[in-house]
């Protein structure tokens, strides 16, 4: 007898895609959250700063101070939500968090720019939102600096033949993303997650529940091979990820707009080879476990690390030295690679052959493994 | 049937049976929150550190040597390569060696000497438009202070025109963890409590043990509550042992009132736990409420709640949806507690929510359970 009968395994296959769709509450589960999830996602993700509450204590209260405020608020960054005459509110308004960063004009502002004398002004951010904090604050500098500049080129001007004060003029350009919208990068990565996530979750309770429920002496008895019932278990999962990918796939190209570069071949070919990785942990998790709950405990111990150290959100580069040989270890790293590669890059085979190959390998041990482990199990 | 102490409280001492039977789970709750917050501190980093750039000095002189190490003393940056040829940092930046290329082309210097404007061209990886746009921000705050700077020596003039004096309220360093691990405590007790008890019910109905459950002579309230002890008990113990993680691993200050935390916690904690109640209760199945559990708490609270996307740069849509995300407001008060060290004079409309929370939470699972088995 062959280690695999086509026959057992259709039916197999079947039995299982019916037990998922069957419920029209699994159904919304597993085409209509992933949907959701990339519209959160493509809309939200954004750590540029646009908008931010700016609270004014304007103390000169002269024709330049305005003019600074209004360089500010010019810029899309800051818009001013409330004004006062002490510092006290400001805090006050920071303690509430009802601004982001505040700005105090001191009184002569405008009678030091005019003598061409030192002028200052104080910036006060929240510092518990960090990274916001940070980046307003980078904004804020660069407007402030290009504000005294100009008024010292019209002060000098006014004042006689004075050289000129063009300064270094910084242009930048950014390459693959020219507007450098973050749901160019993050959409496709996005797809990577979900379907980690799916997989995962699909998996991880498959055989577990199974035995919890009692189904899986029933299992044991009928004439399955182990091999038959692993792949039984994996497949329809393949398939219901497979079309989940296109789904997410039609929205990120037809609702985001995201640009495609690259070969659909490659990209296929990659979202196999992760997902057999996918299947194998979920595997391997629902075969150690002995209930439901700590299947699923297990699996979000592993699914968040995987995430985290993906370079989904955070730039692997920028991890502590230790962390960053961890990442290779993860799957999900190496389809991130590939999958915003043959998006934006229009990277190919040439480029991408070692991620693919990783996530081959990846997947065959981890398959192996879970089904080892589970012949020894079902023993 | 009057509701009796009694009673809840032994349907509390069963639950915590069955959790002490279930050593892997229960040594799960403890451990998951206080690994995933010392990894976190760790990881979540939206400093952007170790900016590899190519430089392309066409001019070599002083001026713009002076530029470069401008750009390396911010710390920010660090140099992978000098060269002369365009194609070669091109090539760079497609092989993603280099995330920035600075291009200084000739006549650098005697454009800035003669008051013309002196053009630099900074080219960037743009697929990661995040990391990109700081990297750019950096960069531009860089250059212009050492334009200011130099334009006004060429002028003779050494005044500066306007300097920004900034100072960072609550987190002078900018200490990305300072920002992170409070808001952590609640995302990752959001997740975890509401997993905690998304299985509680749709396990009893999967054994079969539920009809029991049903013979007897307890009251609903009384079963959610004394379900919910015992998860409450792990809970506050996770977040206090995340507490003293943030202020021993992470030196994150604590300068408000414990207590007042403490009240807090004890609220959001009622509701979630309470919300996974009723998802468990509502899907019967240990499968489907584990899945929905996972996808109402994880990517909201992760997204919506502030913790690293700012919600007042998002779509309105999203703005308007944040404010019934319960981590958004926990978040506000851990921040407020650990940070800001402000009590409940400035907390009270989020102690408001808290209170609304644990109220729709528990009223949620109070209601959707049933004990009639039909």
């Amino acid at each position: 007898m062959s280690l695999v009968s086509r026959d057992r395994l259709l039916q197999m296959i079947r039995k299982e895609l019916k037990q998922m769709l069957r419920d029209p509450r699994s159904r919304r589960m597993l085409f209509v959250a992933p949907v959701m999830q990339l519209l959160m996602f493509g809309y939200a993700v954004n750590t540029d700063v646009r908008n931010a509450e700016m609270f004014v204590v304007d103390r000169d209260r002269t024709a330049q101070s305005r003019q600074l405020i209004d360089a500010l608020t010019a810029s899309g960054h800051f818009r001013v939500t409330a004004s006062g005459e002490r510092p006290a509110e400001l805090i006050n308004a920071l303690d509430h968090g009802r601004v982001l960063i505040g700005i105090e004009i001191p009184a002569g502002f405008s009678a030091s720019i005019d003598a061409g004398r030192h002028a200052e002004v104080q910036l006060l951010v929240d510092g518990s939102r960090a990274n916001t904090a940070n980046v307003a604050l980078g904004y804020a500098t660069q407007i402030i600096n290009r504000f005294g500049l100009e008024h010292r080129t019209a002060l000098l001007a006014r004042s006689g033949p004075a050289p000129e004060l063009a300064g270094v003029d910084f242009r930048s350009r950014a390459w693959y993303n020219p507007n450098l919208e973050s749901r160019v990068y993050n959409v496709p990565a996005v797809m990577g997650t979900i379907m980690m996530m799916m997989s995962l979750l699909l998996t991880s309770l498959a055989v577990v529940r199974e035995r919890e429920i009692g189904t899986l002496e029933q299992l044991m008895v009928s004439p399955l091979k182990p091999a038959e019932l692993i792949l039984g278990k994996t497949l329809p999962v393949a398939i219901v990820a497979f079309i989940q990918l296109l789904l997410i796939m039609a929205v990120a190209l037809f609702w985001f707009g995201i640009p495609f570069r690259g070969s659909l071949v490659v990209l296929f070919a990659a979202s196999f080879c992760f997902t057999l990785s996918g299947l194998g942990v979920g595997l391997f998790i629902s075969t150690v476990s002995n209930t439901q709950q700590e299947a699923f405990m297990s699996m979000f111990f592993f699914l968040l690390p995987a995430i985290m150290l993906s370079g989904f959100m955070f730039a692997i580069e920028s991890m502590p030295g230790p962390l960053q040989p961890i990442t290779l270890l993860n799957p999900l790293r190496h389809y991130l690679v590939v999958v915003r590669g043959v998006f934006l890059k229009g990277a190919g085979w040439s480029i991408l052959w070692p991620e693919i190959l990783t996530l081959l390998l990846f997947g065959i041990v981890l398959l192996a493994l879970s089904m080892k482990r589970f012949r020894k199990t079902s023993a | 049937m009057n509701l009796s102490l009694h009673r809840l409280l032994a349907m509390a001492r069963k639950e915590a049976l069955h959790l002490r039977r279930d050593p892997r789970s229960l040594g799960m709750a403890f451990a998951v929150p206080a690994a995933m917050i010392i990894f976190f501190g760790y990881v979540i980093s939206f400093d952007v550190n170790n900016i590899r750039l190519a430089v392309l000095d066409g001019d070599r002189s002083q001026r713009s040597r002076e530029l470069v190490d401008a750009l390396l003393a911010a710390g920010r940056f660090s140099i992978v390569q000098r060269t002369d040829n365009r194609h070669e940092a091109e090539r760079l930046l497609d092989r993603g060696s280099v995330r920035m290329v600075i291009t200084i082309p000739p006549g650098f210097q005697k454009n800035l000497a003669a008051g013309e404007p002196a053009p630099v061209q900074a080219l960037v990886d743009g697929a990661d438009a995040n990391t990109a746009a700081i990297a750019l921000n950096y960069a531009g705050s860089i250059v212009s202070n050492f334009s200011a700077r130099v334009t006004l020596q060429a002028s003779q003039r050494s005044a500066r025109p306007v300097d920004a004096a900034s100072r960072v309220w609550y987190n002078e360093t900018l200490e990305s963890s300072n920002m992170i691990v409070p808001g952590l405590v609640a995302v990752i007790m959001m997740i975890i409590a509401a997993m905690l008890t998304a299985l509680t019910i749709a396990r009893e109905w999967e054994r079969g043990t539920m009809e029991q459950l049903a013979a007897t002579p307890v009251h609903r309230v009384e079963v959610i509550l004394g379900k919910l002890l015992p998860y409450l008990g792990i809970g506050l113990v996770d977040v206090t042992a995340a507490v003293l993680i943030g202020m021993v691993v992470f030196d994150v200050p604590f300068r408000g009132n414990p207590l007042l935390l403490l009240g807090m916690t004890t609220l959001f904690l009622i509701g979630t736990l309470g919300l996974g109640i009723f998802i468990s209760a509502a899907f019967k199945s240990q499968l489907l409420a584990t899945q929905t559990a996972l996808l109402a708490t994880y990517l909201p609270s992760l997204i919506l709640s502030g913790l690293m996307f700012d919600i007042a740069g998002m779509p309105l849509v999203l703005r308007v949806l944040s404010n019934v995300v319960p981590a958004k407001y926990f978040i506000v008060v851990l921040r407020g507690i650990f940070l800001k060290g402000v009590g409940l004079e400035v907390l009270w409309a989020q102690g408001v929510a808290m209170i609304a929370f644990a109220v729709v939470g528990l009223g949620l699972a109070v209601l959707s359970f049933r004990k009639e088995l039909a």
